[in-house]
């Protein structure tokens, strides 16, 4: 029985995930903005990369890295040509600063999915597919989640888990690698933010098992596991790709708020603490340092935001239907 | 109807209950106990043991099996419950004062805030959207989307500290800090609206938009009428119900404060209260806080189910 759905002539008749893509990114490539946007996002992602390799080989060399060195004999210097942004209060290049800030914020959108995806995927398919009581708790977990004033839920979880994470010796082979404060806000982050993926992922689960697929798949005795993550969750993982690119430029934000209220990074320069840093000097007439941060943080962002944006119209066929209504 | 409305207000107990939980866990389970943040660094065995007996932090966090049966529920958990509901919120660890006066005191100032801001912002930003959808795919509407988009991706952070450089330091148009007369809140009210604007017109340009493309326009139009008439009368008018829904659920925050806001302009609200409380482990301020803003959210919540209704016939709740 399991064979008649490898037979090719039902394979080319239903639009496989691959049409999908296929589709979406021929989508993409038409929208000039789009690929503007990516083309920003390949920078960024280039800069993240060289980021990390700094700071890695400083870390497996055990040598202070460049960035983090101090040079008061040239502190607050205005642009030229060996720092094109100038330093900041120790004399360290503003511009490896910002390149540094990259890597946190990358970080900090990676680590805070690897709390999110799971989370809300899991919990969101099992709500949606089984219904009834599971359903039930799982909705009043996340309605619990949403009431409480968002920023005032990641702060605290941050604040109360770095405390947590400094005292405990067993997270100290953790904290070696990750920043004690990076990892508390990502947490804090986290386990706030994946109640918006949790509710879409839920809908589309409540959508979908009626759908003929999945009764097939059930009447040819697939059991709930294969039906949930091998049948229905690649007609649904586009939405977490979605997600992920619209709630980034919303955690680097955060961030920036965190850092600026304290409880953000301490040890390492993230545009947080940047701009945080700037603001003293702002009022010296350094506009450059701000200036720097900002606009590292605006490209990021809204590249991410309209490409996202882009995506989303891509990636959803109900959206493309009712554009096509429009013309 | 009646039935519904009832049960709707119900539902706000397990949810408010769940809320307290959560914030219970944070502070006192992960947290562990406060005596030690209470007391600080260098405190001595003894001293803890005194702030964990006068505070209740060494009773059992849920259950008291030790006065089985008859102090079952002398733990810290449901005393926090029992306190919080009938509004005992305690006293501040720093001020000594009243958490209750606190509150009072600190709603003032945080509406003061909040609510020209939100007025603002949501006519603003409801004329924008309509200036947007009346204009849809045109230069008009593209600018006005692309300026939010790139408003929206600038930090807050940097909104405020432009304004007070500029508009407060250096032309002298406002005061830079503090809350002491009407004109010291034009500055914090700008800046939360040019941050907070296009968000508001993005969400409800796609409202519009929605609208635009329903059938019922399309009738309207084939019948002779003015596109001005059928945005005016029409789509703004379906509209309402999502936009009904944004304004309800914002409310809530309103009481909340501004939180980024208060604390850069020196205002004494709700927002700093809690930012200052969580610094300071005052945990009685934060529970109280967290307590009353989710409470808020949940009423509100349900208030804008029962809204539909009356923006909408064609809604019936079971």
């Amino acid at each position: 029985m399991t064979t008649v759905t490898k037979e090719p002539g039902l394979l080319t008749t239903s639009p496989s995930p691959e049409g999908l893509w296929a589709l979406a990114w021929r989508q993409l490539r038409r929208n000039r903005v789009a690929m503007i946007c990516l083309a920003i996002l390949c920078v960024y992602t280039a800069t993240w990369v060289y980021a990390e390799g700094v700071y890695w080989t400083a870390k497996i060399r055990g040598t202070v890295p460049d960035y983090k060195i101090s040079h008061y004999e040239i502190r607050n210097l205005a642009p030229n040509a060996g720092h094109p942004l100038g330093t900041n209060f120790a004399g360290r290049d503003n511009l490896k600063q910002l390149i540094q800030g990259t890597r946190i914020a990358f970080e900090i959108g990676l680590l805070t999915s690897v709390i999110v995806i799971p989370l809300g995927f899991v919990l969101g398919a099992l709500a949606g597919y089984f219904g009834g009581k599971l359903d039930g708790i799982i909705v009043y977990l996340f309605s619990v989640v949403a009431s409480v004033p968002d920023i005032l839920l990641i702060m605290s979880i941050a604040y109360v888990t770095r405390a947590a994470v400094e005292r405990s010796v067993a997270m100290q082979s953790v904290t070696r690698y990750i920043d004690a404060g990076l990892l508390a806000i990502c947490i804090g982050m986290g386990f706030t933010g994946w109640v918006g993926l949790c509710r879409i992922i839920r809908g589309e689960y409540l959508k979908h098992r009626e759908r003929q697929y999945v009764l097939a798949a059930r009447a040819l005795g697939a059991n709930h596991g294969a039906i949930m993550f091998r049948h229905i969750l690649p007609n649904v993982s586009h939405l977490v790709i979605i997600n992920f690119s619209l709630r980034f430029p919303g955690l680097i934000l955060t961030e920036v708020v965190l850092s600026y209220l304290g409880i953000g990074i301490a040890n390492e320069p993230s545009w947080g603490t940047i701009i945080n840093d700037a603001k003293q000097r702002l009022w010296l007439g350094n506009w450059w340092e701000l200036a720097g941060a900002t606009l590292a943080i605006f490209f990021l962002v809204l590249a991410l935001n309209l490409f996202g944006d882009a995506l989303r119209d891509a990636l959803d066929p109900k959206l493309r239907i009712a554009e096509a209504k429009t013309a | 109807m009646v039935a519904y409305i009832i049960r709707r207000l119900l539902s706000v107990i397990p949810i408010t209950i769940g809320v307290i939980l959560i914030t219970f866990f944070v502070f006192r389970v992960v947290g562990g106990n406060p005596a030690y943040r209470i007391a600080g660094k260098n405190a001595t065995p003894a001293r803890i043991a005194q702030i964990s007996h006068e505070r209740g932090y060494d009773k059992p966090l849920f259950v008291n099996f030790h006065e089985f049966p008859r102090h079952v529920f002398d733990a810290q958990f449901p005393q926090l419950v029992w306190h919080l509901v009938r509004f005992d919120f305690g006293q501040s660890i720093v001020t000594k004062e009243r958490v209750s006066t606190m509150l009072r005191e600190g709603a003032g100032p945080s509406l003061c805030v909040t609510t020209p801001l939100f007025l603002i912002e949501l006519f603003l930003g409801v004329g924008l959207a309509l200036l947007a959808a009346y204009y849809r795919n045109t230069w008009i509407d593209r600018g006005l989307v692309l300026l939010s988009v790139m408003g929206m991706s600038i930090s807050s952070l940097v909104y405020i500290m432009l304004a007070q450089y500029w508009l407060a330091s250096v032309w002298r148009l406002f005061p830079v800090w503090g809350f002491e007369s009407p004109c010291y809140l034009i500055l914090p009210v700008l800046v939360g609206v040019i941050a907070g604007v296009g968000g508001e017109l993005r969400f409800y340009r796609t409202v519009m938009l929605d609208e635009m493309y329903q059938d019922y326009v399309r009738t309207a139009r084939a019948k002779g009428v003015s596109s001005r008439t059928i945005l005016f009368r029409h789509v703004l008018r379906n509209a309402l119900i999502p936009i009904l829904t944004n304004v309800i659920i914002a409310i809530p925050f309103l009481y909340t404060g501004a939180l980024l806001l208060e604390n850069f302009f020196g205002i004494p609200g709700l927002g700093r209260l809690t930012v200052m409380a969580l610094f300071n482990f005052d945990d009685d301020v934060v529970f109280a806080t967290t307590f009353i803003g989710s409470i808020l959210f949940v009423l509100f919540n349900a208030l804008t189910d029962i809204a539909y209704t009356w923006a909408d016939p064609r809604i019936r709740l079971k």
